[in-house]
């Protein structure tokens, strides 16, 4: 591992208690380290400093210094350098951490400022928080708890302005709503790079709108509903389904790509009904592409397997593993894996190709990159089977080995975790020739084929680690229960070996942990329920010779 | 009666002279632009600092001190912005430069460019000048058709082009990085200072100089005479002359230049603008522009004030007041940018905020929440006052609403826009308190008008 530069401190007060802090520090993230909340709308960690929504004044001071000799003041009360404190408020945001800065944000000054943002933010604000579906997670609210006059002074008519503008395919705008924070504009220039939000009109009339001829339908044009701190901007998607209180949280990764963005995936009872980005500074900072958060829907998709299926026919575990035992054991085993499959799985898919004595290929879906969040590679766990040793090279889109064996006659059965055969380029004559044990989560030509269907779970019902493209391992958790009648692919897979005749972890994440550090050289030391939340950087040196397909994204830079 | 000084304003309606580059030429036109590039750039900005000239804008900077915060080690190029948005209410100056004398704000330019090492210039003239738009484009195509604007200026060496930019109609583009923004071909959100201080990080992010039309065509004026010549002029650390622009209810409103200081308030409206219109005493006045805070005949200002090295107690009426940038700060309002409005007693104070009120909330930008929501809202209650109920406590909420402007935003426009109503309900509260009586009653002053 290379040491990251250390930054020069600065030794910052605030509200009377030092900080060391990096030079240039704002006074917001240096205030959250002591623990102290400055209440803001406009900043965002992630995007250009602003300072339009003047919720984050704070009074700052420097140390006094005579100008003539430039020897400190004493102030003979306190024995201290004397601080010269400005007589107007400063931003936070906009404030950076400089040698002896002090900083309050608890005087009297400073709840002035606050309450009176609060006030002026409320007077045109339409308080519809009872239909509202930001209410539950809207700073407005939260801030108004603090800092609200609890009743109006206000007794002019409110501004009117356009209250569900479809800004494109996924957003909706409601305009009176809109604090004019300008975050949504920021992001689409700073992080999406598509310019097509702008305000019009001026002063209190001010508009959020579309440049003309242009609508908001990049594939990342949901982060602009997340990181809106009011409810001017509501994903389409969500709009009006749930109130967020009642949903769960779950840390999740997001499976389109090896970029592996962090995610939360938020349920109730059983249901997913939205997924939002999970802040990781090292992977997708705070974003989330469009196209990661509709994945809940495979969940309840209409062409989930749903039962165990025998020669077409549903049947009982017992009898589905009677046929499989068989095959197994009758020799003339393939297996293919997956780069969709979690690092778990593909552990055992490993033991299970080893007890048939199989070998094993996985399939690789290339995929254009958007230099953002979503990469060339879109298999999520690529490096997974990699480094469980799975495969030992990377992997082609069609199993053109499969085929050539499959032809040769040395393949009677061909095990299948997930993968569809026909789009791996195998013909109807070729599995003609072959029984084929499937585990998969949808239907589609291999199932329909299959001697055996076993039933498997997506990702978000079930636990595991995958390795991004960072060679970076990270945790996700099941966020609802799994759809009758499928059953962990880790309980199908460690079966499968013991019916080949192999010994296997129990199918559960736990149980394969148990074993994963001391059988994969590069997991060691690592355990499942200490994993941190933003993953760990595995060595990827023994990769280092493959030639990956991804180009760069954001935090990734590819070998040259 | 106090003689007027006219150094910038010598030529302005001048029978016979037009803004043609000959007619400049016959009234020594360019003789200091040559004058200034046979010196060392370098010299003339110590010229101007020993001038002692203070930015006509509305601030009052020291010029000279601006251009040497100029950041010269970047490397980038400098720039030179005339701020020619001239849209103070009020204020009504610059226009008759721009219109009748286009080429004394080129000269002095170019010699502004020649000291400061500035390859371009821009003049950023607001939408509602068309005409002294027209009129600079055709001056800047005579003086560079004469070598007085170009790549290599009277065979010096020194190259400098000018650009006129019209704005598109809105106050805010006055303040100077708004401009910049806009300039830039934005919307003109002011920039948050620190970090985007125009002599750094200005047009461009490069170092920036943004000055008025009135304070640079004194740069003329100082090569002429000499910058320790010029400081003599007006009176200490509030040099040189200053064009006053008196509306209002005055017998003889208009355009006066006095040199800075030797005209008091009540020398300038009884004396030189003739005083009240028949019958009607003077109520209110407004120094510096709108959004200075307003002055209330009868009121008293006193204080100790600098004179020389000595302080020296002052005991002032409105009257008393200095027309200079430090008496008017003494006296809690700004010299601002010499736009005097005068009221007299038929007029309602209350309205008059109203009409000052409406202005603001439609020209406020919208970028940061105090001013955006503040503004409107106010002029919402004046508004109210004027045209519907107006209620006894509406002035306790107008100073409070204002007192949560002021000091918050991140331009000035927060102060412009919360002073008069700060200043118009702590002087004029009994009439805010008893408009609504007074409108059962007729108008204030209404019927003795009649």
């Amino acid at each position: 591992m290379i040491a990251p530069p250390k930054p020069e401190l600065v030794t910052v007060n605030i509200d009377g208690r030092d900080i060391a802090v990096p030079k240039g520090t704002n006074v917001i993230e240096a205030a959250l380290r002591l623990g102290i909340d400055v209440p803001h709308y406009c900043y965002h960690p992630k995007l250009s400093v602003v300072g339009n929504c003047r919720m984050c004044l704070i009074e700052m001071g420097m140390p006094a210094v005579d100008p003539a000799t430039k020897a400190a003041v004493i102030d003979p009360a306190t024995g201290r350098q004397k601080i010269n404190w400005s007589p107007r408020p400063a931003i936070g945001c906009g404030t950076g951490a400089s040698p002896g800065l002090h900083v309050r944000t608890t005087s009297q000054l400073v709840r002035d400022c606050r309450e009176g943002v609060m006030e002026f933010l409320l007077v045109n604000h339409p308080l519809d928080c009872p239909i509202c579906d930001q209410a539950g997670e809207c700073k407005l609210q939260e801030q108004a708890t603090g800092y609200g006059r609890g009743y109006s002074r206000y007794v002019e008519p409110k501004n009117v302005k356009p209250k569900r503008t479809a800004l494109g395919p996924r957003v909706t705008l409601d305009d009176e709503r809109c604090i004019l924070c300008s975050r949504c504009i920021r992001f689409c220039q700073e992080v999406a790079k598509d310019d097509v939000l702008g305000f019009i009109d001026r002063g209190s009339h001010s508009t959020l709108t579309c440049y003309p001829g242009r609508r908001l339908e990049n594939n990342y044009s949901l982060n602009t509903v997340d990181i809106c701190p009011v409810g001017a901007l509501t994903s389409t998607d969500f709009r009006f389904k749930m109130r967020v209180w009642f949903l769960k949280q779950t840390n999740s990764i997001d499976t389109e790509s090896s970029v592996g963005a962090n995610t939360v995936v938020w349920s109730r009872e059983g249901a997913i009904y939205r997924i939002t980005p999970r802040r990781n500074d090292e992977v997708n900072d705070t974003w989330l592409a469009d196209s990661a958060r509709v994945l809940y829907k495979q969940v309840q998709a209409d062409d989930r397997l749903v039962s165990i299926t025998v020669g077409g026919h549903a049947a009982t575990e017992g009898d589905a593993f009677g046929k499989a035992d068989e095959l197994l054991r009758a020799g003339g085993v393939a297996v293919v894996g997956s780069g969709r499959s979690s690092v778990e799985e593909a552990f055992l898919t490993r033991l299970l190709a080893a007890a048939a004595r199989a070998e094993a290929w996985i399939v690789a879906r290339p995929g254009e990159g958007d230099g953002i969040l979503v990469s060339a590679d879109r298999n999520p766990n690529v490096r997974g089977a990699l480094v469980t040793g799975l495969v030992s090279t990377l992997p082609e889109p069609m199993l053109g080995e499969l085929a050539a064996r499959i032809d040769q006659g040395l393949v009677k059965t061909v095990v299948s975790i997930g993968e569809d055969l026909v789009a791996g380029g195998l013909t109807a004559a070729q599995l003609g020739t072959v029984r084929v044990i499937y585990v998969g989560t949808h239907r589609d030509a291999t199932s329909a084929l299959a001697a055996v269907v076993l039933p498997g779970l997506t990702v978000f019902e079930k636990s595991g680690t995958f390795v991004n493209q960072q060679f970076r391992i990270q945790k996700f958790l099941a966020a609802v229960p799994p759809v009758a009648g499928a059953r962990d692919d880790l309980h199908w897979l460690s079966r499968l070996a013991a019916a080949a005749g192999g010994a296997a972890p129990a199918g559960d994440v736990r149980s394969v942990w148990a074993s994963l550090p001391a059988a994969v050289p590069a997991l060691a030391g690592i355990g499942f329920d200490t994993l941190p939340d933003t993953g760990l950087l595995l060595d990827p040196t023994p990769w280092a010779g493959l030639k990956f397909p991804e180009g760069r994204t954001l935090h990734y830079q590819p070998a040259p | 009666m106090p003689e007027q000084r006219r150094i910038i304003f010598r030529h302005i309606d001048e029978p016979g002279y037009t803004p043609e580059l000959g007619c400049y030429l016959r009234h020594g036109g360019y003789e200091m632009l040559r004058k200034a590039l046979q010196r060392k750039p370098e010299d003339w900005i110590d010229e101007v600092k020993k001038s002692g000239l203070r930015g006509r804008g509305g601030a009052g900077f020291p010029c000279g001190v601006k251009w040497t915060l100029v950041d010269r080690k970047s490397g980038k190029p400098i720039y030179l912005v005339v701020n020619a948005d001239e849209s103070e209410p009020g204020t009504f100056k610059d226009r008759y430069i721009l219109h009748q004398d286009p080429h004394q704000l080129l000269e002095s330019i170019m010699i502004t460019g020649f000291a400061n090492n500035v390859k371009q210039a821009y003049i950023y003239i607001r939408g509602e000048f068309p005409h002294g738009a027209r009129i600079l484009e055709r001056a800047i195509a005579e003086a560079r058709a004469a070598n007085f604007v170009g790549p290599n200026v009277l065979g010096s060496g020194y190259g400098c082009e000018i650009f006129v930019h019209r704005g598109a109609g809105a106050y805010i583009c006055g303040e100077e990085t708004g401009l910049i923004e806009s300039l830039e071909g934005k919307r003109p959100y002011p920039r948050i200072k620190p970090p985007f201080f125009p002599a750094v990080l200005g047009l461009y992010q490069c170092p920036t100089i943004v000055n008025n039309v009135e304070t640079l065509c004194h740069v003329r004026h100082i090569v002429e005479i000499g910058g320790e010549a010029y400081a003599k002029i007006g009176t200490p650390n509030n040099t040189g002359t200053r064009i006053l622009c008196v509306s209002g209810q005055v017998q003889r409103p208009g355009y006066y230049e006095f040199e800075v200081g030797k005209v008091t308030l009540g020398e300038l409206l009884n004396e030189v603008c003739g005083g009240p219109l028949p019958g009607r005493t003077f109520k209110a006045v407004i120094p510096g522009g709108s959004s200075a805070k307003v002055l209330k005949f009868g009121e008293r200002f006193k204080g100790k004030r600098k004179v020389g090295a000595e302080m020296v107690e002052f005991d002032w009426g409105v009257e008393d007041i200095p027309m200079d940038f430090d008496s008017l700060a003494l006296a809690g309002s700004m010299g601002g940018s010499g736009g005097v409005i005068v009221m007299d007693d038929s007029a309602s104070m209350v309205e008059v905020l109203a009409n000052i009120n409406e202005f603001y909330a439609h020209e406020s930008c919208g970028q940061c929440t105090p001013c955006r929501e503040g503004s409107l809202w106010m002029k919402r209650i004046t508004g109210r006052m004027v045209h519907g109920a107006a209620r006894a406590e509406d002035a306790a909420l107008l100073k409070s609403v204002a007192d949560q402007i002021a000091g918050r935003t991140i331009c000035a426009f927060g102060e412009a826009c919360a002073w008069p109503t700060q200043s118009f309900t702590a002087k004029f509260g009994d009439e805010f308190k008893s408009y609504e009586d007074s409108k059962k009653q007729g108008r204030a002053g209404a019927a003795e008008l009649a």
